[in-house]
């Protein structure tokens, strides 16, 4: 008998737990966006600009998007390791996610630091 | 004892998924929908924001009904995500997590992205 320790690659705990970090991020955004808008909802362009300029919510905003990038990118991989079996394709995938999403990334901070 | 006859291949078509199988599978179709789509909404937000003209641009583009139905999609899509995903961090610390309450929150969080998707479609229509 074989005695092999299977202990992997060590990545999957780390990215259970930030699949579900990232997740309590959002949350906790998503409440508090919603709140606000039930409580003070923003008053044409000017309110809505004026939000988004503000430098809390601005941080707040990028804090939740690298949060949905980050999850959105163990989400996908997490579906395509499970559908996409030959190697090459799926690679080939998980490349064209991450690209995409770091890419999502540099817009959303140029969407909000270009108000 | 009666041997039982087990399925020999795995039909998605012939499987009778379960409530929570169901929620779990729509979680996936719903993360997958919101990326594919992450990039149109990045770019309504940015018309949004932008300026003024931009605004108005964002404003006639959601007007168009095929634009407003791609939306209540996203917003089904997000709602069942976000319900389905509490459900899932709740189950992760062991609540809920009986066969009984485990069936009961799949329901809930179907019915409830449902009909949040209803509610809100209506009023943005």
């Amino acid at each position: 008998m074989v005695k092999r320790v299977v202990t992997g690659a060590h990545y999957g705990l780390k990215d259970w737990l930030a699949q579900r970090i990232t997740a309590l991020v959002m949350a906790v955004y998503v409440i508090g966006f919603v709140a606000m808008l039930l409580i003070c909802p923003p008053r044409q362009y000017e309110g809505w600009h004026a939000l988004f300029r503000n430098q809390l919510m601005r941080i707040a905003t990028v804090v939740f998007f690298i949060s949905l990038f980050w999850h959105a990118w163990i989400g996908m991989r997490d579906i395509l390791m499970d559908y996409i079996k030959p190697t090459g394709v799926r690679f080939g995938l998980e490349i064209a996610v991450v690209l995409v999403l770091a890419g999502y990334a540099v817009w959303v901070v140029q969407i909000l630091w270009s108000l | 004892m009666i041997a039982r006859q087990r399925p020999k291949y795995l039909d998605l078509f012939r499987i009778r998924l379960p409530l929570p199988g169901l929620v779990s599978i729509l979680h996936r179709i719903s993360g997958t929908a919101l990326f594919v789509f992450a990039g149109v909404l990045l770019y309504l937000l940015q018309e949004s924001l932008h300026s003024p003209e931009s605004h108005a641009h964002f404003v006639a583009l959601t007007g168009h009904c095929l634009v407003k139905l791609f939306l209540i999609g996203m917003l089904w899509s997000f709602l069942h995500h976000f319900f389905a995903g509490l459900r899932f961090l709740l189950l992760d610390v062991h609540v809920a997590s009986d066969l009984g309450p485990t069936r009961a929150t799949s329901m809930a969080v179907l019915i409830v992205s449902l009909l949040l998707t209803a509610i809100l479609g209506a009023w943005l229509w």
